[in-house]
């Protein structure tokens, strides 16, 4: 099946409106708010702090814990059960391997840095939105990074590559391929690469090549976002 | 040829990945790090220069614990013959006897006697191991234990401009507000004063240097905002 114009009249490689704003949590160490279309994410970052089990502890550096979380009310309608399931657990586990290689955490060994993310809303793409969150989170704390992390899905819907999905896209009756990416923006390295569904080699790279443009856009506002919790105050 | 990206007094806010020069001409110095033939800010805060150096100040972050440190801490847990003591750091610190008190203490004595829990104590931290295990003593000038007074938590970060140059700023708080102050590197000031309006004072103004101490001309500010709040009471 052809899917020749998108549901809500994007162009193919067009995100969906983007905002971040970094510091909305005041009791945590760094925040940020970070919305792309209809799914809207907080996160706010904690630490360092005592790493129980003991096991874990690494005397070489610190352990970053990311947890991801739908509230109740984020679907459209049906009650989210939040706390960990399956699904949240796997992306909580992919959102903390996706940021691990940016951040430095050699100054606090054998500790903890929590990362906490929670999505009020959801429309597709709520993993991506949670790594852009999360990343603006930790720099806003001053936790020694590389680089930001950007993410944004790409895929293809009916025989069409596309950017940033959106629910209605990847329930598509034709069929639809999302893919999760994760961007490491100034070096284009991949933090995160999850797919699942049958698409070719071509179509693989002509949607990764999506990726990486809204990627560097991404990039761009979160920069912005960085940049205007501190320069707004500046006379 | 290298090229500086960043200019010298402008004090820029630069963002963690963010490329501050090119060429081998610069060196990167705290808060940067070098990348092929580039500079590159690892942290969020203000870019500046030092010559070859170039610095990334940060505006955020944590309190990490350095030898030397002079630091605010309470008492978290006592045993036979040491304290531990949280600096505000992951891990707690370690106080021994030895480092705590010069007086004689028997065989067997209850040392809470000496420091109790909750106690709060001004501190030199003395070492710190490869995997940050801390130890504090309080053999030291200005090295005390602390009664009364509140302790206002700030950034770790923004301590030096509370304190300003040669501790300007924290001795004009102290004048004006006529309260005692110690500033401890890792983000406790604590504060007594004769009532509590010049202790609130005092911390209002220490909340106004934490918020606004990456715009330039601070001093004044804070000077301008204790004397309108002094002028209000009277």
């Amino acid at each position: 099946m052809k899917y020749t114009e998108r549901f809500d009249g994007r162009k193919f490689d067009e995100l969906r409106p983007v905002s971040a704003e970094v510091g909305v949590v005041k009791n945590a160490l760094g925040s940020a708010k970070f919305a792309i279309g209809k799914s809207v994410a907080i996160a706010a970052v904690y630490g360092p702090r005592e790493l129980h089990p003991r096991f874990k502890q690494n005397p070489e550096t610190g352990m970053l814990r990311c947890t991801y979380n739908m509230v109740a009310f984020s679907g459209s309608g049906n009650r989210v059960r939040p706390g960990p399931s399956r699904r949240s657990k796997e992306i909580s586990l992919v959102t903390t391997e996706a940021l691990a290689p940016v951040l430095d955490l050699t100054e606090f060994p054998k500790a903890a840095v929590d990362v906490f993310i929670e999505l009020i809303q959801t429309d597709a793409g709520t993993r991506c939105a949670g790594i852009c969150a999360a990343s603006l989170a930790i720099a806003d704390a001053g936790f020694p990074m590389k680089d930001l992390v950007a993410a944004v899905s790409c895929g293809i819907v009916g025989d069409t590559p596309v950017l940033d999905l959106n629910y209605d896209e990847e329930a598509y009756e034709g069929g639809a391929v999302d893919i999760p990416v994760a961007m490491m923006p100034r070096k284009e390295q991949i933090t995160l690469l999850q797919l699942d569904g049958k698409l070719t080699k071509e179509q693989l790279k002509a949607a990764l090549k999506l990726a990486k443009k809204g990627c560097k856009d991404l990039y761009e506002v979160q920069r912005a976002a960085l940049r205007a919790k501190y320069q707004g105050e500046r006379r | 040829m290298g090229e500086l990206l960043i200019k010298e007094n402008e004090k820029k806010i630069v963002v963690p990945g963010e490329v501050l020069a090119t060429g081998m001409d610069y060196l990167p110095a705290s808060g940067a790090f070098r990348e092929d033939d580039k500079i590159i800010s690892s942290l969020l805060g203000i870019a500046s220069t030092n010559g070859r150096l170039v610095k990334v100040v940060p505006l955020n972050g944590p309190y990490v614990p350095k030898l030397g440190d002079t630091v605010i801490g309470r008492i978290a847990d006592v045993n036979y013959s040491n304290w531990f003591v949280d600096i505000g750091y992951a891990y707690d610190a370690s106080l021994t006897m030895k480092e705590a008190t010069s007086e004689f203490i028997p065989r067997g004595a209850d040392i809470s006697e000496i420091f109790a829990l909750n106690d709060l104590l001004v501190l030199k931290i003395t070492n710190v191991t490869r995997s940050k295990a801390i130890d504090v003593s309080l053999r030291g000038p200005g090295l005390r234990g602390l009664r009364g007074g509140k302790v206002v938590n700030v950034m770790a970060t923004k301590v030096p401009r509370i304190v300003g140059k040669q501790g300007s700023m924290i001795g004009m708080i102290k004048d004006m507000t006529g309260c005692d102050i110690v500033a401890g590197q890792n983000g406790r000031i604590w504060i007594s004063g004769q009532d509590p309006e010049s202790e609130k004072l005092a911390t209002d103004a220490v909340r106004l240097i934490e918020d606004e101490s990456h715009v330039s001309g601070l001093t004044d500010r804070v000077k301008a905002f204790m004397e309108k709040a002094r002028g209000e009471k009277k």
